[in-house]
């Protein structure tokens, strides 16, 4: 429905049949439980701001050690930074998975959510977005910045922005599954990163590819046209997979 | 005659087929591979490039293609028990993930022994054998969420639910490690090579195939009798079952 149509219903809301007024309301309900719990993560991740620091800290150090691990050479830094950024971002998002939902499920917060009226996987949806705000933009902001530890130029820098900017939110939403599934398991991270990490493997490909291409004088296009459809397509599917989860997880 | 299928979505119903399926699928499997084994080590000839060590091409095919289907049909079950919410579905799919591990797994190690007298090496980063590595990590990834969940019930749709988004995953993971090689590996190895196989080699593949599917389905109906067994404990038709069994076996011993 386009905005002529909700004007009409509001020039005519006595005339509107009851259908219309309850997809409206829906529509509303959908909109107004992603903002709240978009708005409840975000307050909550910037109370321990020490906890987000952490998490970028642990990127920067990871990126920083593989240097250190192969070669300082120019040469060898350049062909290995897009992947290493990339590996490390997948690392860092792995990481900050278990904020995502654990300590609502601990003090039962998260049974609440389920048992609110609104729309579990709108709910769920702000949660997932909150996660990305705070761990994958964080990321693929400070990514061109380490990468120019890794001889990478301008050009290349910007395309890691990019990709990292399309591909860390696939990231967030995959791995938001995978962290409803593991809640109240036994096992922990060991268990989240297995069944996580396979599934990051054609974002990874995608993303450092998209980056190789830009250093090899290709274009990224079809690698970023890939990672958009990705993302369009998990936008549109994760939310209901993932809201299945927390209430398996609640069952 | 009408069977009502149905019927068997009972575990009190499907345990005796089970078991019958079991045993016959199990004979099968034996006189398939029999077969199979003939054909593939004594009738087919030996390769003109590749020798004998070609043959191993008789297990690494089947196992690589059961790998695969495997996960279809495991995702089939999973998406029958998360719809129908029903037991039997997911102890199938429960029952076909380890099967479906081993033969990901066997895929890989006869590859690799096939890999190293013909191209050389042990481990390609080919776009098949990184893909197959990452099919025999979901299913682990599946067995292992299935242990870390201590109520069955639970574990049932959590895994249901994995599989399934590992099934959407699958294409996706295949075509972009296929492309990823495509980018990355120059033509130093050639894995394209298909050179035209004799009619008996064919015939060998499929036979071992056939085998390699009537023992997926003998040993997936055995794991499933047995956690039937497990989770139904303490089940009046399974305790008189077993009564019954007992009584038998006291039976023929004195007799």
């Amino acid at each position: 429905m386009n905005s002529t149509d909700t004007r009409d219903i509001d020039a005519q809301r006595a005339a509107t049949s009851p259908a219309d007024d309850a997809a409206d309301d829906a529509r509303a309900s959908v909109l107004r439980a992603f903002g709240w719990s978009l708005a409840r993560d975000l307050r909550i991740a910037m109370r321990s701001k020490a906890e987000l620091g952490v998490q970028l800290l642990f990127y920067v150090i990871v990126v920083s050690l593989f240097p250190l691990s192969t070669s300082p050479s120019r040469d060898v830094l350049g062909m290995l930074g897009p992947g290493v950024l990339w590996t490390a971002a997948l690392l860092a998002s792995l990481l900050s998975l278990p904020r995502l939902f654990a300590s609502d499920f601990t003090d039962g917060t998260l049974e609440q959510i389920a048992l609110s009226p609104r729309p579990l996987p709108a709910l769920v949806s702000g949660k997932i977005a909150a996660h990305w705000l705070t761990t994958g933009l964080p990321v693929a902001v400070m990514a061109p910045l380490l990468g120019a530890q890794y001889a990478l130029d301008g050009e290349a820098l910007s395309m890691l922005a990019i990709a990292l900017l399309l591909g860390t939110p696939i990231l967030s939403l995959l791995g938001a599954i995978g962290a409803a599934l593991t809640l109240g398991a036994r096992g922990g991270g060991g268990l989240l990163a297995l069944l996580v990490l396979p599934l990051y493997a054609p974002v990874l490909i995608f993303g450092a590819g998209a980056v190789d291409a830009v250093r090899a004088g290709v274009s990224a296009s079809a690698h970023l046209s890939l990672l958009g459809a990705g993302l369009i397509v998990a936008i549109i599917a994760v939310p209901f997979a993932a809201a299945t989860a927390v209430r398996i997880a609640l069952d | 005659m009408l069977i009502n299928w149905y019927r068997f979505s009972s575990p009190v119903s499907f345990y005796p087929l089970a078991g019958t399926g079991a045993h016959v699928f199990g004979v099968l499997a034996a006189l398939f591979a029999g077969a199979g084994l003939f054909v593939a080590l004594y009738a087919a000839p030996t390769d003109a490039t590749q020798g004998d060590a070609y043959r191993i091409i008789y297990l690494h095919v089947p196992a690589a293609w059961m790998a695969m289907f495997i996960y279809l049909v495991m995702a089939g079950w999973s998406a029958a028990a998360l719809g129908f919410n029903a037991r039997l579905s997911a102890m199938m799919a429960q029952a076909l993930a380890p099967t479906g591990a081993l033969m990901a797994a066997l895929a890989l190690w006869t590859g690799a022994f096939w890999g190293r007298p013909t191209w050389g090496t042990y481990w390609a980063w080919d776009a098949r054998m990184t893909s197959t590595l990452i099919l025999l990590f979901l299913y682990l990834g599946i067995i292992a969420l299935r242990n870390a969940i201590e109520d069955p019930r639970r574990a049932d749709r959590a895994c249901a639910l994995l599989a399934l988004v590992g099934a959407v995953n699958v294409p996706i993971i295949y075509f972009s490690v296929r492309w990823w090689n495509t980018l990355h590996q120059g033509s130093s190895i050639s894995l394209t090579v298909a050179p035209k196989m004799a009619m008996t080699m064919v015939t060998g593949i499929l036979v071992m195939t056939a085998a390699a599917w009537c023992y997926t389905i003998a040993v997936t109906l055995m794991r499933v009798q047995a956690i039937i067994v497990e989770r139904e404990r303490g089940a009046t038709w399974l305790d008189s079952l077993i009564d019954l069994r007992r009584r038998d076996g006291i039976g023929r011993s004195s007799a």
